[in-house]
């Protein structure tokens, strides 16, 4: 027996058909495993088009062979297709084959191909039971496979296939089982490739054909679906809904085309009337209903929308994007109502929104029932829209069971909108789409008006209008504002209202009668008499904005008994003019005001002086420009002044407002917003001192207030404008502004004309008199207390009108001022004259007129300037007050002057050097230098010139010889003087100036001659050979009155002797001392003495040496030492000193130095005679000790030519 | 009417307040202007989901902002973020996608000159004759 198998992919809908016959239990039991298997392998699908391979699992319903189940020519159903028709066999007897399965095969094979058909194969099923059965008439089972291929598959031998002991487990049985498998799924797929692509060409060639009368949208609808169905099967759900949006596409363009005025006929069927309104049903993956309905062309527009909305909406849950749902939806429902409207449906009143708002509904209950709600919530905005959507429907529908609950009473109606509204709401504030969760509040509050209850609808207002405002949405921003007016006022909330009406009153989106009606508002209120404690403060910002202040006098700062002037300028923002009781600026004391008098603050000064103009921030309508902006950077200029010297240490720009502009970002609500959301609560300060007008009318635009200002330091704080019972207070004023109204104390300055003020010549001071508050009357005089060191020279004038009268008597200079008003000026210049100081004498202090103490000039030297500095300070009694003022001038000495005693023998000069430390140039004439005391003396100038010029930075010097008569005096009291002026100036210029000094111990007192001699028996030194020194010491004088008193304490008996300690010492390394380098002589005090001491040295090197240095110092043994200060510096009681004493000649002397020094080194020395015990070395005065031999010099030959130096040339 | 229009056009700065909207005078300006203002909630979750996808390499126009029942509103971000905000009328079908994209790229080339105007306070209203010329241009004409 046989039969034949066809295959068919495994569509659900139509039933399963069996094509041919076959031992029943064996296909069977085959048909199970082949229909379970052939899925599990995917096959590449290649495709026509271009379209990308994909790889698909195929699965396969095998029905019984049929004839009249072969597609006719035109079937366009391509779900019941037949793709591969299997003839089965398990024929292996020849003559069986010869003699029924070909006729059988011939006939099956005739049949497909008169449908067209070439898609077939056979199976030759192979048993052992068949083979056993018939053993006699067995041929090898090729040769009945070779019989079929050759009878039925000419060059197509894959046609037939061998299927060996399919119930066996064997693996030879697999191994043909699954390449029976492989076949069938490439001949399958190839098949259906074949007719697919035939299905589509067709459904292309039919699409092509729309423009055609009688052309069907509904017909080719079903082609394309059945396509869309097959890719459905095959899982290829993206296909498939390409499919849909296709037709979809399709549909949308006609009506478009249907609204431009190009019609097609079967378009009609869509225009009837909407009879049902039952929206989108998304339960079912088919709409059955529907279907049929669009099969028979009675499909209504949102029949039609609805089905093709369903299968994309099943296909889209089953690509795992049920978001795209909710979002096509709302594009779907949208356009639903477009399309009805542009085919000029008739739809019944309400209809639409009930269609809409089931729809919602349902895909939203769609949508819910398959996903979790974690993902729901995560994904809202997709579904937020249509919760929207469903609200919006303005007569409000619900589904089913809601609807008619809705319906059945006005208060579910309510309750169902409510819970649509506030279930929108949340979810858009979820979001984050905070603007349209508070416009579906808007449009809750205007229900809630609509019922009657205000307060809830004020809080959904509120809200919206704090964002319109944020934001700067004028439009919106006076729309709402009308409507919390509206609330405020039906809750009467009575500030709230007026504060919005003012508001709205200087709305200028508003018309003018609108914005009339709102002012009316208020003016009615206000002019209500009411009881007094009913006060009500509004902001000044919605009434009227301050944009201007201006100063009169622009300085804000004018002395006591002047005027200032406050001038406001009020932007009346009102539609009419509005009279004001009382308008009044409340002012601050500002105590620290210390060094700013005549002087305006910070933003006075910086932009136009005496005027502050205010930003607008626009109250109600516009850009919020200062929101977006940010205040203004307002800055300042601070200088760091060092309390001392007022010197100026650091200097810088400082941001006063930082506190404006460092705020966070995000928390930005407008610096001021007066957008009556929340009325100031600031209320004018109790107490505080205020600028007042009364009674103003302000017209609407800009009025101008003038306030006259009380004297003293104040800032300007509040503005606050009272009309009857209502006031507006303007809380702050910024940026601030400061006036000033000071009284200020007489001041007297003195300063030089010109820097610096040179010391010894006529100099030019300028007096400022700064009057203050103090009125000059006439014979008010300052009384300038003379000193000796400041003359005032009588060349006074005066910078002014009038001039001045100077009277100087002994003590004191008088001068007589002007009259003068207070707060006024008076400078005038007054010559004066610095005495150089000479130096030695300093007298007595002396006392003032006024009885203080006379403080001398101390001069001292300044760090900036090379000249040495005087303060000269004067004081001046002035009429205005019992106290001196005291006032100090500092003077330079334009020289430095230095002198010097040189001496050759016994013969002695006195140098003076005169230094111009100034930057003047001066001439220097009529030098002279005199004693006091010794008339005597004789000095005799040995300067040639009689003018000299001194230079700046230069120096001059001078030189004298003295001669004396009899003895020298040991002290000269010196006068230099000399007579000087700017070189500019004429002879009568002249300045004298002194200088005085004292010289003492002039006399020579020993002459020190010392002489090389060479070698014994050479002519001349020789570097390296000791040559012997001889140093002579020679006392000049006798004894003088002052020396023998020094010196007589030790020595009382026999001649006077004098102790003096020589000291040979080479610094230029030129000389090796060999041996003692000092020594002690003990030295008559008489004339003539001399003392010669032989020292041994050598010259190190060849040339002109010149001598070593001889050092002579006065010994002061430790009991002569007593009158004179110690000095620490000259003790003999150090290491040097005791080395040196191991050399000295005098045994004696250095023994009781020891034993002196070892005394104290037991200790049993009087510790505080200590210092002044001990032995001292004290140098001489210049011009004491004459050294003849002062640089002298000794030839010194090289030493004797021992070693050759050897030059070899080769 | 001419059909190939906007109704309502709108710039809108950085900090969300309106720099210029203009809508056909004869509807509801108020509206316009609400619905405007909603769509700045779409524009800025447009802006902040592209910004993170795209960095700066974002394109300016955001398309479709959301429909309803009777306006389509287009919207579009210039790379200083302020947004441009066209409304068509939903029965003005003519109107695609590319069309809206060029009346973007017009009004934004539009808006570049009045930045470039020195005299042009950026952050200010917009009150430049050409850019008014620009909008009348894309505006729905109502004789």
């Amino acid at each position: 027996m046989r039969k034949k198998i066809f295959f068919n992919n495994n569509i659900p809908l139509p039933p399963l058909e069996l094509l041919h016959f076959f031992f029943f239990a064996l296909f069977t039991s085959l048909y199970t495993s082949l229909a379970q298997q052939l899925p599990r392998e995917p096959m590449e699908w290649r495709r026509t088009y271009g379209r990308a391979p994909k790889m698909i699992l195929l699965e396969a319903n095998f029905v019984q062979f049929k004839e009249e189940l072969l597609p006719k020519e035109g079937n366009k159903a391509l779900l019941t297709f037949p793709f591969l028709h299997i003839y089965w066999t398990d024929c292996c007897d020849t003559e069986m084959y010869k003699s029924s399965v070909k006729e059988d095969m011939m006939r099956w094979q005739n049949s497909l191909r008169t449908h067209g058909s070439s898609d077939w194969v056979i199976i030759v099923v192979e048993t052992n039971d068949t083979k056993k059965k018939n053993k006699t008439n067995i041929l090898p089972r090729s040769s009945i496979v070779d019989k079929i291929r050759s009878d039925f598959c000419n060059k197509q031998s894959d046609r037939c296939v061998v299927l060996s002991d399919p119930l066996k487990d064997s693996s030879r049985s697999q191994e043909s089982w699954n390449s029976l498998l492989l076949k069938l799924r490439t001949l399958l797929l190839m098949s259906f490739t074949k007719n697919l692509g035939r299905f589509e060409d067709e459904m292309r060639t039919l699409r092509e054909k729309r423009t055609q009368p009688g052309w069907s949208f509904c017909e080719y609808f079903m082609v394309q679906e059945e396509l869309a169905f097959v890719f459905e099967m095959l899982q290829q759900f993206e296909d498939a809904l390409v499919q849909y949006d296709e037709l979809d596409a399709l549909f949308t363009q006609y009506v478009l085309n249907f609204g431009a005025g190009d019609t097609a006929n079967w378009l009609g069927s869509f225009c009837a009337p909407v009879r049902n309104w039952s929206g989108l049903l998304l339960r079912r993956p088919i709409d059955m209903e529907k279907r049929d309905s669009i099969q028979r062309g009675e499909a209504s527009l949102l029949d039609l929308r609805s089905y093709l909305f369903s299968r994309q909406c099943t296909l889209l849950i089953f690509l795992q994007r049920p978001w795209e749902v909710t979002q096509r939806a709302l594009e779907l429902l949208h356009n639903c109502v477009q399309e009805l409207r542009l085919l000029e449906v008739q739809v019944l009143e309400g209809a639409l929104d009930c269609w809409v708002f089931l729809s919602c509904l349902e895909v939203l209950h769609r949508i819910e029932g398959c996903c979790d709600p974690a993902q729901l919530a995560a994904n809202c905005s997709h579904t937020v829209g249509l919760w929207a959507a469903a609200h919006t429907g303005t007569v409000l529908q619900s589904p089913y069971k809601k609807l008619k609950e809705a319906l059945s009473s006005v208060e579910a109606f309510e309750r169902h909108y409510l819970e649509l509204s506030h279930a929108a709401m949340e979810m858009y504030q979820a979001i984050g789409r905070l603007r349209s969760a508070r416009l579906v509040g808007k449009s809750l509050a205007e229900f809630y008006m609509r019922k009657g209850d205000p307060e809830r609808a004020e809080t959904f207002l509120q809200e919206a209008l704090k964002s319109y405002v944020s934001e700067g949405w004028s439009l919106p921003v006076t729309h709402t504002r009308r409507q919390v007016a509206e609330c405020q006022k039906l809750l009467s909330k009575t500030e709230d209202y007026l504060q919005t009406s003012a508001l709205l009153a200087g709305d200028v989106n508003l018309t003018t009668d609108e914005r009339k009606h709102f002012c009316q508002e208020i003016l009615s209120f206000t002019g209500k008499s009411g009881d007094q404690s009913h006060k009500v403060t509004l902001s000044m910002g919605v009434f009227a904005q301050l944009t201007q202040l201006k100063f009169h006098p622009a300085a804000a700062s004018v002395h006591s008994g002047a005027v200032l002037q406050v001038e406001l300028t009020l932007r009346c923002l009102m539609p009419v003019s509005v009279r004001i009781q009382q308008l009044v600026a409340s002012i601050h004391f500002e105590v620290d005001h210390g060094g700013t008098h005549g002087r305006s603050k910070g933003a006075q000064r910086r932009t136009h002086p005496g005027t502050v103009v205010f930003r607008q921030s626009n109250s109600s309508a516009g850009p919020p420009s200062s929101a977006g902006a940010g205040p203004s950077l307002e800055l300042d200029e601070i200088q760091d002044r060092s309390p001392s010297d007022n010197s100026l240490n650091s200097t810088g720009v400082i941001c006063k407002n930082t506190h404006l502009l460092m705020r966070r970002h995000d928390s930005n609500s407008p610096p001021d917003t007066p957008n009556c959301i929340s009325p100031p609560t600031v209320g004018i300060k109790e107490g505080a001192q205020m600028l007042k007008v009364q009674d103003v009318t302000l017209e609407p635009g800009n009025n101008s207030i003038t306030f006259t200002a009380p004297p003293g330091t104040y800032t300007l704080r509040q503005l606050c404008a009272t009309v009857g019972e209502v006031q507006f207070i303007l809380p702050h004023i910024y940026p601030s502004a400061q006036y000033e109204v000071y009284s200020q104390e007489p001041q007297l300055t003195v300063e030089p004309l010109s820097e610096p003020l040179l010391a010894g010549l006529p100099q030019k001071v300028k007096f400022t008199l700064l009057t203050g508050h103090y009125t000059v009357k006439k014979g008010d005089a300052l009384q300038l207390s003379n000193t000796e060191t400041m003359p005032i020279l009588p060349s006074t004038k005066l910078v002014g009108e009038s001039t001045l009268s100077i009277q100087s008597s002994e003590k004191v200079t008088s001068i007589s001022l002007p009259p003068a008003p207070p707060y006024h000026t008076l400078e005038f210049q007054l010559e004066v004259l610095c005495i150089i100081p000479s130096g030695a004498d300093r007298p007595a202090n002396e006392r003032l007129t006024n009885g203080e103490v006379r403080h001398r000039p101390r001069s001292y030297s300044h760090p900036d300037t090379p000249m040495t500095a005087i303060d000269q300070r004067m004081s001046i009694d002035c009429p205005w007050s019992i106290y001196s003022t005291l006032l100090a001038l500092t003077f330079y000495i334009p020289f430095k002057t230095k002198h010097s005693l040189l001496s050759a023998g016994n013969r002695q000069y006195i140098q003076v050097c005169v230094q111009n430390v100034s930057d003047v140039n001066f001439a220097l004439a009529e030098v002279k230098l005199t004693e006091k005391q010794h008339a005597s003396l004789e000095l005799q100038s040995l300067n040639t010139k009689t003018q000299q010029l001194l230079c700046c930075k230069h120096s001059v010097f001078c030189l004298w010889e003295v001669r004396w008569k009899d003895d020298l005096p040991s002290c000269l009291q010196c006068v230099f003087s000399a007579n000087f002026s700017p070189l500019s100036q004429d002879i009568s210029a002249y300045k004298p100036f002194h200088y005085q000094f004292q010289l003492e111990r002039v006399t020579t007192l020993y002459s020190v001659k010392a002489e090389i001699f060479p070698p014994a028996g050479e002519q001349r030194c020789r570097s390296g050979v000791l040559c012997g020194l001889e140093v002579c010491i020679t006392r000049l004088t006798e004894p003088a009155e002052g020396e023998i008193a020094e010196d007589s304490k030790t020595e009382t008996d026999g001649p006077k002797t004098t102790k003096l300690m020589y000291e040979v010492a080479d610094s230029s390394s030129n000389w090796a001392v060999c041996g003692k380098s000092s020594g002690m002589v003990l030295m008559p005090m008489t004339a003539n003495a001399t003392h010669k001491v032989q020292i041994e040295v050598m010259p190190l090197f060849a040339g002109h040496l010149p001598f070593p240095k001889i050092k002579v110092l006065k010994y002061l043994p430790h009991t002569a030492a007593v009158a004179i200060q110690p000095d620490p510096d000259s003790c003999v009681e150090n290491d040097s000193l005791s080395l040196l004493d191991k050399t000295l000649d005098d045994q004696g002397d250095t023994a009781s130095i020891r034993s002196r020094g070892s005394v104290h080194s037991v200790g049993s020395g009087d510790q505080q005679q200590k210092g002044v015990a001990m032995p001292r070395l004290e140098p001489f005065s210049p011009g004491q000790v004459f050294n003849h031999s002062h640089a002298c010099q000794v030839l010194v030959l090289p030493a004797t030519d021992d070693h050759i130096m050897e030059v070899n040339a080769t | 009417m001419n059909t190939n229009m906007a109704v309502c056009i709108a710039v809108i700065a950085k900090e969300n307040y309106p720099l210029y909207i203009r809508s056909v005078p004869t509807q509801n300006e108020l509206k316009f202007h609400y619905t405007v203002h909603t769509s700045l909630d779409v524009v800025e979750e447009k802006i902040s989901a592209v910004g993170k996808a795209l960095g700066d390499q974002r394109e300016l126009y955001l398309g479709l902002l959301y429909p309803t029942e009777d306006y389509k509103v287009y919207g579009y971000v210039t790379n200083s973020k302020v947004k441009f905000v066209i409304v068509v009328d939903s029965s003005n079908t003519s109107l695609r996608d590319n069309e809206i994209r060029s009346m973007f790229r017009k009004l934004h080339n539009s808006f570049t000159d009045v930045m470039c105007n020195p005299f042009h306070n950026p952050g200010d209203t917009i009150q430049s004759k050409a850019f008014d010329g620009i909008v009348s241009g894309m505006m729905v004409q109502t004789a």
